[in-house]
């Protein structure tokens, strides 16, 4: 009763209209079957499937997991500023008053981008609570501590010999006693980081290839296995885009799968860690903690295994199910 | 319906397979094609399901030139076409209601109508109560009716058969003749493709006899059926 009405309300206006939307429904009840046999396809084959989708899980959970360390090293090292830093111990006869002026003729020089004046009782106070040996330094007469002035040089923090040039014409000045420059090792660290960061680039990008020939190969034994149904399919008007809709919706379907299989590892992985890395957080007075995959990382981790999927399935049918004619 | 002018159909490699053919079926028809093996049967029904191109000449199906029939719409031609195939190339995964439903899948038919159509088509080939079978569990003949039901569920305009009966005895390959003659009733072009000259012959239709890809007897025409 109601199509009838339907029908009457649309047939005088616009024919071409509801001949676009009868074709509309028809594309999307194709993409609707398509998804739901290819699904039931992975259903019918349960360990070949799992198996394949396992793989593709653990190479989209390498990487994945990687760049997570690599996160976490850079947010505990987040604490430590990337640029260099020199610690100048001025003269322990140069007063607090004589100091601030000296810290202020520094931050003009060009070189120099800022400069911190740590006064020298500042220093002691903060020693006695951060050490616990309050007491003890409560028994000295006098604060052993001299003034000290940070430098952040203005220069570029990778250039070696130009940083050098600068401690020694700091050293050189009377009010200083000795100049510190001990952020090497960070500068080590994060020269470290640069490079296990390209690595893992690297490692992502042959993973991906890896994933991608997996998917194209699954789709091309399966589009092997098929063929019979795919000739039939073309003898009875099956286009193209119809017959290789299901194999396209195999391959999202081992994307889908196997980035659930990488979080569902990734996510195991960090909670079995997650105690341990806290136990010695707390070791080191820090209240640092393991950062977890995040909804964000999640929608990548599973957006990339859905790409990786949809493009190795496509490439197997662009290679494979033209070739095929009824015969 | 189909028009065949000075048709030649040369295989790659230079093997002749049909010479100068020149034929025409009325809509409606029902006639059988005859010959030995390799005389030309089957590429005669390949043409025209353009499966194969023809090397010169012009075929006219239903108004088109098959020529002019591009790549990208031999699809949609094809819709008006069913088959029937002497190794029943049913989809041995698939149950009978999903192989007979396929020609109504491709076509994007909605599942009330294709639940509708199948069951119309196997109540028709006396299959109803195998609908949920598998093909395998079936015997010979079930599975050629089952092939038939494919064939006709969409209502093509044009029948090809290509040697249906082939491994059926004498009486399932009757029964599957009559079948035939009861579609073509209904307005169906049917060609059928067979050796079995016996059974042709008691069915008292049109007959073509190709000898080394040309006609060499034309007998028989709609009229006098």
């Amino acid at each position: 009763m109601k199509q009838v009405n339907r029908k009457k309300n649309t047939r005088p206006n616009k024919t071409f209209n509801s001949e676009l939307k009868r074709r509309f429904d028809m594309w999307l009840l194709q993409h609707a079957q398509a998804f739901i046999f290819s699904l039931g396809q992975y259903i019918k084959h349960p360990i070949s499937n799992i198996l394949t989708t396992a793989v593709i899980g653990i190479s989209l959970a390498l990487p994945a997991s990687f760049y997570l360390l690599l996160d976490n090293v850079r947010y505990a090292s987040s604490s430590w500023d990337g640029s260099v830093q020199i610690t100048l111990f001025l003269q322990t006869d140069v007063d607090e008053s004589h100091a601030a002026e000296f810290a202020n003729i520094l931050s003009s020089d060009s070189n120099i981008r800022e400069t911190v004046l740590i006064k020298r009782d500042d220093a002691l106070a903060e020693y006695q609570k951060l050490s616990g040996f309050s007491e003890a330094l409560n028994t000295l007469d006098e604060n052993p501590l001299p003034n000290v002035v940070l430098v952040k040089p203005s220069l570029d923090s990778t250039d070696e010999a130009e940083t050098e040039a600068l401690i020694k014409q700091l050293e050189a000045m009377p009010e200083v006693d000795s100049a510190q420059y001990d952020s090497r090792w960070l500068k080590r660290l994060l020269y470290l980081l640069d490079i296990v960061n390209r690595l893992i680039v690297i490692l992502s990008t042959l993973l991906a290839i890896a994933v991608l020939l997996i998917i194209g190969n699954t789709i091309r034994l399966s589009i092997h296995n098929r063929r019979s149904e795919i000739e039939i399919t073309k003898l009875f008007g099956g286009t193209d885009s119809f017959i290789q809709r299901p194999f396209l919706y195999s391959g999202l379907w081992y994307g889908v799968f196997g980035g659930i299989i990488a979080w569902l590892l990734i996510t195991i992985s960090m909670q079995m860690l997650h105690g341990p890395v806290k136990q010695l957080a707390n070791l080191y007075a820090s209240n640092f903690q393991l950062i977890g995959l995040g909804f964000g990382n999640s929608v990548i981790l599973l957006a990339s295994g859905i790409a990786l999927g949809l493009f190795g399935s496509w490439i197997a049918v662009k290679r494979h199910l033209r070739a095929i004619e009824p015969v | 319906m189909i028009r065949f002018t000075n048709v030649h159909m040369n295989y790659p490699g230079g093997n002749e397979a049909l010479r100068n053919i020149n034929l025409h079926i009325e809509q409606g028809a029902m006639v059988y094609i005859t010959g030995r093996s390799g005389a030309g049967k089957s590429t005669l029904l390949r043409l025209i399901a353009l499966i194969d191109r023809h090397s010169r000449g012009q075929i006219i199906i239903n108004g088109q030139n098959l020529e002019r029939v591009r790549k990208r719409r031999i699809p949609i031609f094809r819709r008006h076409i069913g088959f029937m195939f002497q190794d029943h190339r049913l989809l041995n995964d698939r149950t009978v209601f999903d192989n007979v439903a396929l020609p109504l899948v491709i076509a994007g038919y909605r599942h009330q109508e294709i639940r509708k159509r199948v069951q119309a088509a196997l109540d028709k080939v006396s299959l109803l109560t195998k609908v949920n079978s598998y093909p395998r569990a079936l015997s010979g003949g079930e599975q050629q009716r089952v092939g038939v039901a494919r064939a006709v569920v969409h209502r093509p305009a044009i029948l090809l058969a290509d040697e249906p009966t082939g491994n059926l005895d004498p009486a399932l390959s009757w029964d599957t003749m009559k079948l035939f003659e009861q579609f073509n009733q209904v307005g169906v072009t049917v060609l059928i493709a067979s050796h079995d000259l016996d059974m042709i012959k008691r069915m008292s239709k049109r007959i073509i006899t190709l000898k080394t890809g040309r006609i060499l007897t034309h007998s028989g025409t709609p009229t006098e059926a």
